[in-house]
């Protein structure tokens, strides 16, 4: 769930990190009113979920009222990747001699949060790390111990930085890591903190996402940011199938048989298991196939549950064949799915013979699951063949009878 | 009794007449397939009936053969 710049800079600015200072606008008028109120030179930057805002034209500088207001009408009527700027945030300009970068995310390989630093920001940080690895520090710490002082001064002393600035950045990026952890973020960044010309240090622009599973957990925060529970705050608003995934994943409390994202494809997917769907949606991809969906299975969903979810794939427009793919199940049961999947496939007026491509979910009851599969005359393979290898024939049958 | 595309439970006509057996089906079963017929006695529910879960409690209950869970996609 990301958050909007000026409520980052909320959940900063509540820590005591330094901000320029701002005013939310809601409209030109108001714009103007807060460049008198901040005077002289100000940045109005649309509010909108997606970066590459000044490339498209979402930032724009002012001097006066008037200018102001005339920036701000445009970023109004701008709409970027979509979306409908929700605000202008009008801010003080400084007078920068210096750009930094700090991140906090979490690093899946080393199964711990990273600080990210470096003393070259306000670019793309893919490419500061490629062009110029030494000016870029990761620093790993614990999800469990406190953080301290001096893993925050690691993160900046390992790029150089040293003195007075060293113990300013140092304290920013330790309340980025505490924020990180306190509000379950899985990205907190800021770039750039600058550096003005007069020694103070700032942080000019803010990005933050929230676990959206941990939503439930902040409630009292989110509702004191004015979020409610019905932003979903995605990039783009949820397609229809999206919310027809939605809704048979709400309709009983058994396991999961959801979180649907729609793409273009022709090959249906029903896939999870402890990480599966990330995984086997890769191998797809890699095996040259062309999605028509993710979603995520899992926690032994009722038959009705995986049905509905089945048949909504199934039925989706341009879906030839789906693939019905999962990591080796221990809660899971093969046999409950096996009946979900046939049971949806039918109910959507097709044979499973013809269009389920692939069965491979190994695991409790598979036994019973394989004789179900074998009485409708679907094609299955157990652990013995890996997740890629699964991908890699349900994309193949589906080019075959494409022809290609 | 309706059957599921993958599970039918047969009940005997003896378990109609024992109102306590009765009770017990219906609230052993996890999945609710067992309930209360118009007429008095126990029907099955046939949305519920593949959701199944092959745990024998009703089986359990009745004993005696008097409930079969009969799997359609055996043959």
């Amino acid at each position: 769930m990301r958050f909007y710049e000026f409520e980052a800079k909320e959940l900063l600015r509540r820590r005591g990190v330094p901000l320029p200072e701002s005013r939310l606008a809601r409209t030109a008028a108001e714009a103007a009113a807060a460049q008198r109120d901040l005077g002289g030179a100000v940045v109005l930057k649309s509010q909108v979920l997606s970066g590459g805002r000044m490339k498209a034209g979402g930032v724009r500088f002012a001097e006066s009222a008037d200018e102001a207001r005339d920036a701000a009408e445009a970023i109004l009527a701008l709409p970027i990747s979509g979306q409908e700027p929700a605000g202008v945030l009008v801010e003080q300009k400084g007078d920068v001699a210096q750009e930094y970068y700090a991140a906090v995310t979490w690093d899946g390989r080393a199964k711990r949060p990273v600080i990210i630093f470096s003393d070259m920001g306000g670019i793309d940080i893919e490419e500061v790390a490629e062009t110029h690895p030494e000016h870029v520090s990761r620093t790993h710490v614990s999800t469990l111990r406190p953080l301290s002082d001096y893993q925050a001064k690691l993160a900046v002393a390992r790029t150089g930085v040293t003195g007075g600035d060293l113990n300013r950045l140092a304290r920013i990026v330790l309340q980025l890591a505490r924020a990180f952890r306190e509000h379950d973020l899985t990205l907190a960044e800021i770039n750039p903190i600058g550096k003005l010309a007069d020694g103070g240090i700032l942080a000019l622009d803010a990005h933050m996402e929230m676990e959206a599973e941990a939503r439930g957990a902040h409630r009292g925060l989110l509702a004191d940011l004015g979020i409610a529970d019905e932003d979903t705050r995605q990039a783009r608003p949820p397609t229809p199938f999206e919310v027809a995934g939605a809704q048979v994943d709400a309709q009983d409390t058994r396991g999961v048989a959801g979180n649907v994202t729609e793409f273009s494809g022709s090959l249906g997917l029903v896939i999870g298991a402890g990480g599966g769907s990330l995984t086997l949606f890769d191998a797809v991809r890699s095996a040259g196939g062309d999605p028509a969906n993710y979603c995520e299975v899992g926690g032994n969903p009722s038959v009705r549950k995986t049905a509905a979810l089945t048949r909504l794939i199934v039925s989706k427009p341009g879906v030839e064949k789906i693939a019905v793919m999962m990591n080796v199940v221990s809660n899971t049961r093969v046999d409950i799915m096996a009946r979900g999947v046939i049971k949806g496939v039918i109910d959507a007026g097709f044979d499973p013979a013809e269009k389920i491509a692939i069965f491979r979910i190994p695991g409790s009851w598979e036994e019973e699951g394989f004789a179900i599969l074998r009485r409708y005359g679907v094609e299955y393979v157990d652990r013995s063949v890996s997740m890629h290898e699964a991908a890699r024939r349900a994309v193949a049958k589906l080019a075959a009878q494409d022809g290609g | 009794m309706p059957d599921g595309l993958f599970i039918r439970v047969d009940i005997a006509e003896s378990v109609q007449s024992d109102p306590d057996l009765v009770r017990r089906l219906l609230e052993v079963c996890p999945v609710d397939i067992f309930d209360r017929a118009e007429e008095g006695g126990v029907t099955t529910v046939e949305a519920n009936l593949d959701e199944c879960t092959l745990c024998d409690l009703c089986i359990q209950a009745a004993g005696d053969d008097r409930v079969r869970v009969v799997k359609l996609y055996q043959d």
